[in-house]
């Protein structure tokens, strides 16, 4: 007989028509390994969205070393490792909230979500500062975009080079924290609501992937924003 | 389903994806993979139609040496405009997102694809892209060149690029999560028994696309961002006044783009593939070389991406390099048309209209894919490149190859998608029209280009004449050829005749359900126990050990 149906799939569809399986799964595993694959591949996609920009400023920087040197001089270094630090603290509380939700503690989700949420924001507000500190030096990119007074056109345009690149590539950075933020509020809506369990939780964990994603990102491009040349 | 399926049955079944719900919403906001291949298949034949119409503009302007149709500008845009409407909207989601999205599941015995509502989602990121392209469009046009060369299109064009740009970069997230769904789908959702080496070959030339998709695609999407940022702030990355570097655009560009052509030909060969056994009555010959000849061409695909590039004056050793590559990608290629003939040698074939594209696919693919080689020989691309060589080079490849393995697949899985026959004796002759429309049309562009005739000019010397009314004679003849299946496809989905499940007979899974398959595709989760392309040893079909082989499905009709 070609076409079987298991007893285990009939089970499993039993479930489909009571728990949290979709309708084109057979089993929660698949709809598990399905879903953890998928935000992988996505994760794959990101890495090469971010490579193009980062190919892009590693080629200027070998391009215009000095000049690049000196522009990443005038971005505060202070403010960049408290914040890698901030980020990496994020990491901590989002990889606990993924430790909480599938050890059952459904108190803590919450909590977790919330630290992690704290200090994504805590983030975006000192890069606000930082994206201050270039508007009042005229830092941004543009008309009005002066690198020190007195520079010649050339020093100006390739620190202008190194400023578009600057906010293109933190932006975007920024823009994925944004977005992380507004996964991590529907996350603590569903978690008030008590629905992860040990037997359900892939969308914290999925979040925690793209989370712990973004903040690598972050560890790359501290370094090649702030810390090359800077004696 | 252990009974054996007539050949050709006599009224459809009751139930079936098409009336299990009506209304607009229940197409609008579907989440069957067939449903939204269907959307797909009326979004890209409009933009296929829109690019069509460019193409005709300007072939009938090239009529004469100096052109009267259009200005110099105007024909600047419609090249511009054929190019991005037919490569963006039409070649790259043409066979993954009409064909793959109806077959993929069909072909594994899944209900659906892993993400449905992702896959419905990329359906709407696609038409908000072409809206925004539309409106380029439709506000002056662009005159850049489907390439976006910066800083033509960051500086100094003063067309609608800005819009164009926007419509190409949301457009890419359409793709990456196409690619996303169908890879995770072909991991995870194949039936039980349906192990890697028993897909069919048109699965894994989705598998090696979709990895094309997921690392190519965010590069072009990144580079045109950049592009974009560069034109509306006036910034320099690929400006050299402002110290950007022009050349870095055009390998990121290329980066994505070359393997692009992957992404539309990879497909049709997984169409080919699966033509081809089922009208030889034969195995396919070299089966797992097939399906790692794709991989190997979306893999090497990602190296070759410079010879775009040679007369850039980058260093001669890359040069050498990339040149070398690009040879290798002729490898994998030619082991599939080597596989491909093999299947035919002592095969006991029939001409019907899905074997007529197949076997043009072959022939066309070998003229497009031997002159790649021309091309990527350094000391011939100088004399060639930028040239008519180079266009009828990327249209052997493209409408030779990816069309006709779009079309050919349309009418080998027609029944299947609506349950009737097309017409077959009609079909045969648009099918001999397109070959015949497509060679004239282009195969005079080869000679042009090697006499010297330059892309993308508006105007040539009066001695091109001759060879350019000749192209343009064929291109009306194309044209018909389109027109045609339009309308007696159009035509069968109320007159044709009933299909049946399996009208060919072929041996993929799609075959074993109804036609139009339900909802949910299976009555119940099918089990695989037999190997791809077994003609000999599927009682299910009617294929028994020791048979005759088969009589075509059509007969004589």
């Amino acid at each position: 007989m070609v076409w079987q149906v298991t007893e285990q799939v009939e089970e499993e569809r039993r479930v489909h028509r009571t728990g949290e399986l979709f309708g084109q799964f057979e089993t929660m595993d698949q709809q598990r390994e399905s879903a953890s694959l998928g935000m992988w591949v996505f994760l794959v996609t990101e890495v090469l969205f971010f490579g193009g920009m980062f190919m892009t400023y590693t080629l200027n920087r070998s391009t215009y070393p000095g000049i690049f040197a000196e522009a990443s001089r005038s971005i505060r270094l202070s403010l960049g490792a408290i914040n890698t630090v901030v980020l990496i603290g994020s990491s901590l509380t989002m990889a606990m909230a993924v430790w909480a939700s599938q050890a059952g503690k459904k108190k803590l989700i919450p909590l977790f979500l919330i630290g992690t949420l704290a200090l994504g924001t805590v983030f975006l507000g000192i890069k606000a500062v930082e994206y201050h500190d270039k508007y009042v030096e005229h830092h941004i990119p543009g008309p009005s975009f002066s690198f020190e007074p007195g520079a010649d056109v050339a020093t100006n345009a390739h620190a202008q080079l190194f400023f578009s690149l600057y906010f293109a590539m933190t932006g975007l950075h920024a823009l994925h924290m944004i977005i992380g933020a507004g996964l991590l509020l529907w996350l603590l809506r569903e978690s008030l609501r008590g629905r992860f369990t040990p037997q359900y939780n892939t969308p914290v964990e999925l979040v925690g992937l793209y989370w712990h994603f973004v903040d690598i990102v972050w560890i790359f491009l501290f370094p090649l924003l702030y810390l090359i040349d800077r004696h | 389903m252990s009974s054996i399926p007539s050949t050709v049955g006599n009224e459809l079944p009751n139930e079936h994806y098409l009336n299990a719900t009506y209304g607009i919403r229940s197409w609008l906001l579907t989440t069957d993979h067939k449903r939204i291949a269907l959307l797909y298949l009326a979004s890209v034949t409009f933009f296929f139609f829109i690019g069509g119409a460019f193409a005709t503009m300007i072939r009938i302007h090239l009529l004469t040496p100096d052109g009267y149709l259009v200005t110099p500008e105007t024909y600047n845009k419609l090249f511009t405009m054929h190019g991005v409407a037919m490569i963006f909207f039409f070649l790259i989601p043409s066979i993954p997102a009409v064909l793959g999205n109806f077959l993929i599941p069909l072909m594994i015995g899944a209900k659906d694809l892993a993400f449905p509502k992702i896959n419905l989602l990329s359906w709407y990121i696609y038409l908000i892209g072409g809206c925004f392209v539309l409106y380029s469009f439709s506000t002056g046009g662009l005159d850049t060149g489907w390439t976006f060369y910066t800083p033509l299109s960051s500086v100094y064009s003063n067309s609608a690029v800005t819009p164009a740009v926007i419509g190409i970069f949301i457009n890419g997230f359409s793709s990456i999560l196409t690619g996303l769904n169908f890879i995770v789908t072909i991991h995870t959702m194949r039936a039980p028994g349906m192990t890697w080496f028993r897909l069919p070959l048109f699965v894994w030339a989705h598998y090696a696309t979709s990895v094309i998709f997921i690392l190519g695609t965010p590069v072009i999407a990144i580079t045109l961002l950049l592009a974009g940022l560069e034109r509306m702030f006036h910034l320099g990355f690929f400006n050299p006044v402002l110290g950007g570097d022009p050349i870095l655009f055009q390998h990121l560009f290329w980066f994505y783009s070359h393997p692009a052509v992957y992404i539309m030909i990879l497909p049709a060969m997984g169409v080919i593939s699966e033509i081809i056994p089922t009208f030889a009555r034969k195995p396919i010959f070299g089966y797992s070389f097939i399906a790692g000849s794709s991989i190997a061409i979306a893999v090497i695909g990602f190296f070759v991406w410079a010879h775009h590039m040679f007369l850039t004056g980058e260093s001669s050793y890359a040069a050498l390099t990339f040149s070398l590559l690009s040879y290798l990608v002729a490898i994998p290629s030619a082991v599939k048309v080597f596989n491909w003939t093999s299947t035919l040698y002592k095969g006991s074939i029939s001409y019907d209209t899905p074997m007529l594209y197949a076997l043009g696919f072959i022939g066309l693919f070998l003229i497009g894919g031997l002159t790649g080689l021309f091309l990527a020989c350094l000391g011939l691309d100088i004399h060639i490149h930028d040239t008519y060589f180079v266009v009828a080079h990327f249209h052997y490849i493209m409408v030779g190859g990816a069309v006709m393995g779009y079309v050919g697949g349309l009418h080998f899985w027609w029944p299947k998608i609506t349950g009737r026959l097309y017409p077959e004796a009609m079909a045969r002759i648009a099918a001999v029209t397109l070959f015949v429309g497509f060679n004239l049309t282009f195969f005079p562009q080869f000679i042009l280009g090697y006499l010297g005739m330059p892309r993308r000019y508006h105007s040539y010397p009066p001695e091109f004449q001759v060879l350019n009314v000749m192209s343009t004679a064929g291109a009306s003849i194309l044209a018909l050829g389109y027109l045609l299946p339009m309308i007696y496809l159009i035509w069968s989905m109320r007159y044709g005749r009933i299909a049946g499940r399996n009208p060919w007979p072929a041996t993929g899974l799609e075959w074993a359900t109804d036609s139009p398959p339900l909802t949910e595709n299976f009555d119940k989760t099918p089990e695989v126990t037999w190997e791809p392309y077994d003609y000999s040893n599927r009682p299910d079909l009617g294929l028994e050990v020791g048979q005759p082989s088969l009589a075509p499905a059509h007969g004589d009709d």
